[in-house]
């Protein structure tokens, strides 16, 4: 039995401890935010917060994030909900498949960094795959939430 | 009762016909199958298929096409709210079934706004020509004091009334004869041609969206299938020991190949109660192949084998003038070889399909961009009948053209069938990588004459490459006439153009991808544009508007004319965008492409940079002329979206085969564009009153010729091979 913390929630499954916590996300507990993109941590569709660190979850067995808090793109934080509204507002998604993954390395980066440069965005975001290329409007909702966070 | 002999007696647009020849709505008894109605939908007003009005005033408007990122939830069902005077807040989207009564549901070839403009609208109008009737009789007014507005009828005296409250009475009336319907004055346009916000955004981020892979249901198995390494091997044997031994593994199965465009490739399935122990055990298992005729194929030695065929006399598809007169009186002769790998989709959503197959019937659910395709394909397998099939269409992690072969489907439907359950097929990345339906390789030869004052003469244009014919008929050796496409109709003024095609046997499934043809085409003919400028002693920019000439009609009996005036206008908009004669820092370059693809005119400007030897994009300035737009934002988007498409293929795209097995088989060794390397996109789009025309796909193949170009100006190196990689440069 392996007990996993997910957005404030505990879960006991009876899965093995291999099991990376992708799937254990996905199919045992049933939220399907957390994307399967590649398998191999190098798309980062996959993307939740471990302890508020981004971790590619596709590579990341549960035994590893026992006694940890995960947050998934269904969770609750104040970062997460402010880029998503920029994201909904700048309509950012294309196909929408990698936006889950696209909006927890930037909440992540947002929780560390509160006035991110380009550059910054970019290291941040760069192991975030997205094939219909909304790059350019990932980048501007990002500033926006900056932007918005430092005039409230 | 009485309601469902009314709501059957709707169903009367037999048939509308279109510019495109594209649609049939057939209804002519009911919109709704019996099993639809429902007793719910007793208190609806249903005067179409696409639209359903609710007494409380809410409506829900009918998505015919696959959503992809391409917009269609958003935009087609605008097309109807618009016409329909509908307050855009209460409507809500439902997606399409795959079935006919849709009319053609292929979301591929940029063509669902293409096809679908004017029968949204007439659904529109409509609708709103009933409530109005609905509301004289209320009323008891004459029709043409009544007008609609933002969800409302209202008459000339001032009173009016919601669509809700017209539910009763309309649902009662005849639909209206299609010659009778009146439409809007584009001017009163309220949602065409502006910006709207996509109807899924919120459920996108907020990870609610539900794809091809999200969908689950009680009791259903995991699917993994290993197949063979070389397309059309098939199992010889296999030991299922070990991978029986994976904790979550049930069942392993053979699954048959199916000798089809669209069938399964075949293979042993792993059948798990997750999709990691189905995974796992795919890769536990051992297997023996019958490797069979393509286990030959490399695809270097390949591309020296069909090279060789554009060095010599081809199939000839166009011959006009005298090519080899114009080549004999030339001034100057320029001769170029071209070479481009294959190329794989890779949607972030790999193919995923979900199946449940119980006695005669089957109901699926799958990211398809083609579910009557995938119905067809289950009709045929099962042996049943079109009735007894459902293919719900979840919303797609990306296609560009591979979900548009729902090989995958049918995967579902044989693994459902045999086990007994439903069953989810899943195809890892490896999978989707190299058990694809590639975008054809391709080698092309050009050669062009100059005369003394450096305007083209003659164009000999011959290419081969594997044809998408080849996956549909066997023993296909030449591209079609179809895959000629801007080869033949090439948009140059010049006198004497010949077009040849040479031999090039396929040995992988070959398939559409994002633009297809125009890749390689417009690749070349841009590229070599270029270089006869260079060697014309001429800017870019003057020379290509020059060779485009005089404004003309290409194509003059196609339905919708290819005007090289439009042509040319987006190419100096996109000059203007980004001015094209500014002096540019040290180490940076323009360089331009116009394409004319999907019957849209594009054309981009890049600003490069070459700076210790690698490449870097800065901007790109692209222009589109799509004719009529729906949704701008989507169009804008499109543009974004193409450019970085563009960009992954000239750096990066590149698809080998050895010994028949594709080499590549995840992201580190077939690349996709990364944010750090994304360049700024600036979008124009012309305004114009003309049909509306392809977006999805006309923005790409303009993007790799143009930074080749840009680099030419910065190290005098002309390159003909893509990727860019190849080239060290990226």
């Amino acid at each position: 039995m392996i007990t996993l913390s997910i957005n404030g929630e505990k879960h006991i499954i009876d899965v093995s401890p291999e099991m990376p916590l992708l799937w254990a996300i996905r199919d045992i507990i049933g939220l399907t935010g957390t994307k399967y993109g590649c398998g191999k941590g190098l798309c980062g569709s996959c993307k939740v917060l471990l302890d508020n660190s981004p971790v590619q979850s596709c590579i990341i067995p549960i035994s590893a994030a026992q006694g940890k808090e995960i947050l998934t793109i269904e969770g609750e934080s104040k970062n997460l909900q402010l880029l998503q509204e920029s994201w909904v507002e700048l309509n950012v998604p294309q196909c929408g498949f990698c936006q889950p993954g696209q909006l927890i390395a930037a909440t992540a980066l947002l929780d560390k960094n509160e006035n991110p440069s380009d550059t910054e965005i970019d290291d941040a975001m760069i192991g975030n795959i997205c094939r219909c290329g909304t790059y350019q409007r990932i980048k501007k909702a990002i500033n926006r939430t900056v932007q918005l966070k430092k005039q409230s | 009762m009485n309601t469902i002999k009314n709501i059957s007696r709707r169903g009367f647009v037999k048939s509308i016909g279109l510019a495109s020849g594209g649609l049939i709505l057939a209804c002519n008894t009911s919109i709704f199958s019996d099993k639809e109605i429902k007793p719910e939908n007793l208190i609806n007003f249903n005067p179409n298929l696409f639209v359903q009005l609710n007494s409380d005033g809410s409506l829900t408007l009918v998505a015919s096409r696959s959503e992809m990122g391409n917009g269609v939830r958003t935009s087609l069902p605008s097309i109807i709210a618009d016409e329909m005077d509908a307050d855009w807040t209460r409507v809500s989207v439902k997606q399409g079934t795959g079935d006919s009564k849709y009319g053609d549901q292929n979301t591929d070839g940029s063509r669902s706004i293409r096809y679908l403009f004017d029968p949204m609208r007439k659904m529109g109008a409509m609708a709103k020509s009933m409530l109005i009737t609905a509301a004289s009789q209320k009323w008891q007014v004459p029709t043409n004091e009544c007008s609609a507005e933002n969800h409302f009828i209202l008459h000339s005296s001032g009173k009016k009334i919601g669509f809700g409250d017209l539910v009763e009475i309309a649902k009662t009336l005849k639909t209206p004869d299609e010659n009778s319907l009146t439409f809007k004055d584009p001017k009163d346009y309220k949602y065409i041609g502006k910006h709207l916000r996509s109807v899924d955004a919120e459920d996108y981020v907020l990870g609610k969206a539900t794809f091809g892979i999200d969908k689950k249901i009680p009791n259903m198995k995991y699917v993994a299938i290993e197949r063979c390494p070389v397309t059309f091997g098939t199992v010889k044997s296999f030991d299922k020991t070990e991978a029986l031994k994976i904790p979550g593994v049930e069942k392993i199965i053979e699954i048959p190949r199916i000798e089809r465009p669209f069938g399964a490739l075949g293979g042993v399935a792993v059948i798990a109660s997750n999709t990691w122990a189905a995974f796992k055990g795919k890769e536990a298992l051992k297997i023996e192949w019958n490797l069979k005729d393509n286990q030959n194929y490399n695809s270097d030695k390949y591309m020296n084998e069909i090279t060789k065929n554009v060095h010599k006399n081809g199939k000839v598809i166009k011959d006009k003038g005298n090519i080899n007169k114009a080549f004999k009186d030339a001034s100057k002769i320029i001769e170029s070889t071209f070479q481009l790998p294959h190329l794989i989709h890779a949607p972030m959503e790999v193919p995923t399909a979900t199946a449940w197959v119980q006695g005669d019937k089957c109901e699926v659910w799958a990211s398809t961009q083609t579910p009557q395709s995938a119905r067809k394909e289950v009709v045929e397998y099962l042996k049943t009948t079109e009735d007894k099939v459902t293919i719900n269409v979840t919303l797609l992690g990306g296609g560009f053209g591979r979900k548009s072969k729902p090989d995958y489907v049918i995967e579902a439907v044989i693994a459902s069938k045999l086990i007994g359950a439903p069953a989810q097929v899943v195809w890892t990345r490896e999978d989707e990588i190299k058990h694809g339906y590639y975008h054809t390789v391709s080698a092309q030869y050009l050669k062009a004459s100059l005369n003394k004052k450096g305007k083209v003469t003659g164009w000999l244009h011959r290419f081969a490459l594997p044809s998408i014919s080849s996956t549909f008929v066997s023993g296909v050796e030449y591209a079609s006439s179809g895959e000629s496409g801007a080869a033949t109709n090439l948009p140059f003024n010049i006198e004497n153009h010949k077009v040849e095609i040479g031999k090039a046997p396929a040995h992988v499934r070959i398939g559409w991808l994002r633009s297809v043809i125009n890749i390689p085409h417009g690749f070349a003919i841009n590229v070599f544009a270029d270089e006869l400028a260079y060697e014309a002693k001429k800017d870019p920019l003057e020379f290509r508007l020059n060779l485009i000439g005089e404004d003309r009609i290409l194509m003059p009996k196609a339905k919708i004319k290819f005007n090289t005036a439009r042509l040319k206008n987006v190419l100096k908009i996109a000059a203007k965008n980004a001015e094209w004669d500014k002096e540019l820092p040290n180490g940076h370059a323009f360089g331009l492409a116009v394409h004319y693809s999907f019957f849209s005119y594009v054309a981009s400007i890049v600003e490069v940079s070459l700076i210790n030897g690698k490449v870097k994009v800065h901007n790109i300035f692209t222009v589109i002329d799509c004719g009529i737009v729906v949704n701008r934002d989507t169009v804008i988007a499109q543009m974004e979206g193409a450019a970085m498409f563009g960009l992954s293929l000239t750096y990066y795209g590149k698809i080998t085969a050895k010994d028949g097995a594709i080499e590549q088989g995840n992201f580190h060794d077939y690349k996709i564009l990364r944010i750090n390397e994304a360049p700024k996109i600036h979008v124009e789009i012309v305004e114009s009153t003309e049909n509306p025309s392809g977006v999805g796909e006309p923005g790409v193949p303009v993007i790799a010729p143009a930074i080749v170009n840009a680099i030419f100006k910065l190290n005098g190196k002309r390159y003909y091979n893509l990727p860019l990689t190849d080239h060290d440069l990226v």
